[in-house]
């Protein structure tokens, strides 16, 4: 709890969660993985929940299988339906791999994962018969969806990576991103002629074509041949300012096979898009891209554009910790001042990372609180009486109760149509949210105009 | 369309029927817990607890447990209220690995203590989430003193995930409506009196069935728990008559409610003309003294037909002939889709529910067409294979299956708790045949690789 002007009194339970459990974002990391079938070891609840919140945003067919916990398997132990569940998903699907992840049910009685997964691989003749399987811890009594993002991502690389000769391979763990977010780093490191491994890559499945066909599983996703190939890497880039070494795939690969860790924020901005883009430069040898130049020329051309429109606008901004940490310092590029940065988050590190992007971030009056719901965010919105919202759209209850315009960035996005092709990183995704934030102060002032301009 | 190698899973053969002349009799093994590792479009007993009590709008609703229980039910569906809104705010103790070890007994009274006093609802439900069910909490303790420090019922609901299914969640949460009814005084209550039971106000649809009734002259009690208030439900003992929709979640309480207070029940739908009008005679026909109650549901059905008769010709004329797919949550449901959709040209190719039961399947089969399958707790890989075969046009289901529909170029009708357009009653009717219209007969169709466009 901040010591500052706030209004808020201490309370216990959570209202409005600014946050989610952490086996969804494994569910969604194993999304990202070609020909796997996220796989959730706990009550059968969890699994439609949780697809129920991923389709709502992307809008695509996504399954997850449970293991779907009855009394006794809670008093006995899960290792039945388990062995069972994985036998069953096998033959329905026919799954190149399976990932697997825990809920607070089993976590809480105890089951040992993968000693079971050991006894059904003995149990099925070895594990040359059988789908990989991807186990990662994701208690929901801890952290959140954020930490089983990448408990699952850091979990397909242990699994699956191997050691060798090095390769002209740079592995990229772009962190929870937007499918058209995915595209596009895509094509930025293929316009540098740099062969990549990107993980988890769902910018296909969670936001693909129609189908001519029936998939089981839909197509697209990182191969497990090139998760295996990430152990050779020449370098691994990293997104995601709080996301530490010890809990990172990059940070495995460092230590178990010397691939060196560039750990980067997500690319927002002019700046964190410079340096991300600099860093190709130093990887590949290579210059960056004329079109990029020229994204970057078009970036700085709409920023003295628009720059009027937003300076000195205040905004709130929240949603994973990562994500506010990067559009806050973009925010600082353009003149708005994030008076709020509002994480459900509790890495502990957040305010330490913002303070390293803005250093004057004390002087400009910004704030700083993580651990936070939404109930705390419209008290703390109440006295700092912002501009703007800016944030997943479960905000909306809170803008449309006070007001406010609400940009909508991030995950989820229930109430608008194309979350999942809203682009966020690298100069073209700074130009989309450059201008939206214009666009929504223009639209606000000219709502609020009683002469009615036609012209901004 | 090669869905031959879709095979059903091992386990879940029993669970399928299709209807073909001189075939067996409908056996579905239903009423079971899902199959492990079949992607179940189910949920769990917390989710059955929180769709019947979810409506009830003036108490707060606290999730005992980690945080994605509350985070995922914060106001998802379409259950509107005419006056407070507690029923749109997630609460949630939020344990962490600390509270799991050492019990989270405290910051759930803590958390009830604050939370009463910063809302002042007028009851609070308590849902313990699976973990509760592991580390022994002792809920109903928590709950009686808070309820006696505050003067507030506050009940627990016993709706561990994995102590059953949906259907044992929706029996806890009756249980928990059952404590409070029979608190309030039935002074003034008419003879002529309903309770409606099993209908969530979704859209506003009590709103319009409650209308009907009142026109008719009877007093309608409590809508349970759609448009929900404390008060009501307390003195619903007074009623008549209990009027029971959804009959999978709202069963358990008719019969202890007879049980306890001799009140009779009877079981409807409000979907489709038929079922609709049907719905408002048997009622009628519960009070053979007043005459005039029957003349006025005729009048009412009369008049409503004859405002959406000329609209209905249109639909029929342009989707007569069309196939349709339904996976809703009950079976109930299902009978009135297969009516509804014939009174609009369209057969039924696909019918099947979450948590039908025997009964249910077996009046399902007298119902449908040859060549129709019958599913119990069916998956997307069955569904699909289904809808292919069966070339349906439409799909009838919730938000889970709308991307099945949506991938293989089939239209959909959201049909589950998250619509936002009435689908009950006689208008209701007519906004379900337009909805179906619009989306079977969109144009955008012609460029689904599966109906000729581009691959």
């Amino acid at each position: 709890m901040t010591t500052n002007a706030s209004t808020m009194t201490a309370k216990t339970a959570t209202q409005n969660a600014c946050k989610l459990c952490n086996p969804l974002g494994a569910c969604l990391a194993f999304r990202g993985i070609e020909q796997c079938v996220p796989f959730l070891h706990g009550s059968q609840g969890c699994a439609t929940y949780i697809r129920r919140y991923l389709i709502s945003h992307y809008k695509e067919p996504i399954d997850i299988a449970s293991s779907n916990f009855n009394e006794e398997t809670a008093v006995f132990g899960g290792s039945h339906n388990l062995k069972l569940g994985l036998k069953n998903v096998s033959q329905q699907y026919n799954p190149r791999v399976i990932g697997i992840a825990t809920t607070c049910l089993s976590e809480t009685i105890g089951d040992d994962v993968p000693m079971i997964l050991r006894e059904y691989e003995a149990l099925m003749g070895g594990a040359a018969n059988l789908p990989v399987m991807i186990f990662a811890s994701t208690p929901s009594y801890s952290g959140t969806h954020i930490d089983g993002f990448h408990a699952a991502v850091r979990s397909a690389v242990k699994t699956l990576a191997v050691g060798g000769a090095k390769k002209n391979l740079v592995n990229l763990f772009s962190g929870m991103i937007s499918p058209a977010d995915i595209r596009y780093l895509k094509e930025i490191l293929t316009d540098f002629g740099m062969p990549f491994m990107l993980l988890p890559d769902y910018s296909q499945t969670l936001d693909g074509g129609p189908w001519g066909e029936y998939h089981r599983i839909p197509p697209g996703g990182t191969s497990t041949s090139a998760i295996a190939d990430s152990g050779c890497a020449s370098a691994s880039i990293e997104f995601g300012s709080t996301l530490e070494a010890a809990k990172s795939a990059a940070g495995y690969l460092e230590a178990q096979f010397g691939v060196p860790r560039h750990h980067l924020p997500l690319p927002i901005g002019i700046k964190a898009s410079d340096r991300f883009l600099a860093l190709l430069e130093e990887l590949t040898e290579m210059q960056m891209p004329e079109k990029y130049e020229d994204e970057r020329r078009r970036l700085v051309d709409a920023y003295s554009d628009g720059h009027k429109y937003v300076f000195g606008q205040k905004a709130i901004l929240y949603g994973e910790e990562d994500l506010v940490i990067s559009v806050a310092a973009f925010l600082r590029e353009i003149g708005v001042v994030p008076v709020l940065c509002a994480s459900g988050g509790k890495s502990g590190l957040m305010k330490q990372r913002l303070q390293e992007l803005i250093p004057d971030m004390e002087e400009q009056g910004i704030e700083v609180r993580h651990g936070v719901d939404f109930v705390d965010i419209e008290h703390e919105a109440e006295r700092l009486k912002p501009d703007f919202l800016l944030g997943n759209s479960k905000g909306f209850t809170m803008s449309k109760k006070h007001d406010l315009p609400l940009i909508r960035i991030g995950f989820p996005i229930h109430d608008r149509f194309g979350g999942q092709r809203l682009h966020h990183l690298g100069y073209r995704g700074t130009q989309e949210l450059f201008d939206r934030i214009v666009n929504t102060v223009i639209e606000e002032r000219q709502k609020s105009s009683p002469i009615g301009y036609t012209y901004m | 369309m090669d869905t031959q190698n879709i095979s059903l899973l091992e386990g879940r053969e029993k669970q399928v029927y299709e209807k073909r002349a001189g075939g067996a009799e409908v056996d579905i093994a239903c009423d079971k817990t899902s199959l492990s590792g079949s992607v179940s479009q189910r949920a769990c007993v917390f989710c059955g607890s929180r769709v019947v009590l979810y409506p009830v709008a003036d108490a707060i609703h606290i999730v005992h447990g980690p945080i994605g229980c509350a985070a995922y039910t914060w106001d998802i569906r379409g259950a509107v209220s005419s006056g407070p809104e507690l029923h749109r705010l997630s609460f949630s103790t939020d344990l962490q690995e600390m509270d799991v070890i050492y019990g989270g007994e405290k910051k759930l009274y803590k958390s009830l203590i604050e939370l009463i006093d910063q809302y002042q609802p007028n009851a609070a439900f308590i849902y313990s989430t699976c973990i509760i069910g592991l580390i022994g909490d002792d809920i109903e303790a928590v709950c009686k003193k808070v309820a006696k420090e505050k003067g507030i019922p506050v009940l627990p609901v016993h709706s561990e995930g994995f102590k059953g299914t949906k259907k044992d969640g929706y029996k806890a949460a009756c249980h928990a409506l059952m404590t409070l009814i029979g608190q309030g005084s039935t002074e003034g209550i008419s003879k002529y009196s309903i309770n409606i039971l099993g209908e969530f106000n979704l859209a506003g649809e009590a709103w319009i069935i409650r209308e009907y009734y009142e026109k008719m002259g009877i007093e309608v009690v409590a809508t349970m728990t759609g448009d929900g208030r404390i008060d009501a439900i307390r003195r619903s003992h007074g009623a008549t008559l209990n009027v029971v929709q959804c009959s999978g979640s709202m069963t358990t309480l008719a019969k202890d409610m007879e049980e306890k207070y001799g009140i009779p029940f009877i079981r409807v739908s409000y979907f489709g003309f038929e079922d609709m009008s049907k719905s408002l005679y048997d009622v009628a026909q519960h009070f053979p003294d007043r005459p005039d109650i029957m003349e006025k549901a005729k009048e009412i059905v009369r008049d409503e037909i004859r405002k959406y008769y000329p609209e209905m010709q249109k639909f029929k004329a342009a989707l007569a002939g069309k196939k349709a797919a339904i996976y809703v949550g009950g079976a109930f449901k299902t009978f009135s889709l297969i009516k509804a959709l014939r009174t609009i040209g369209m057969s039924v190719v696909l019918a099947g529910s979450q948590t039908g039961n025997k009964d249910d399947y077996r009046a399902l089969k007298e119902m449908c067409d040859e060549g129709t399958v019958i599913v119990d707790d069916s998956n997307p890989v069955e569904l699909s294979k289904f809808i292919l075969e069966k070339e349906a046009d439409l799909l009838i289901g919730g938000v889970k299956e709308r991307p099945i529909a949506f991938k293989l170029g089939v239209g959909f009708c959201d049909h589950n708790h998250e619509r936002k357009i009435p689908l009950a009653g006689f208008i209701g009717m007519y906004y379900f045949a337009k909805e179906v219209y619009e989306s079977v007969m969109s144009p955008v169709w012609q460029f689904a690789p599966r109906k000729g466009g581009k691959r």
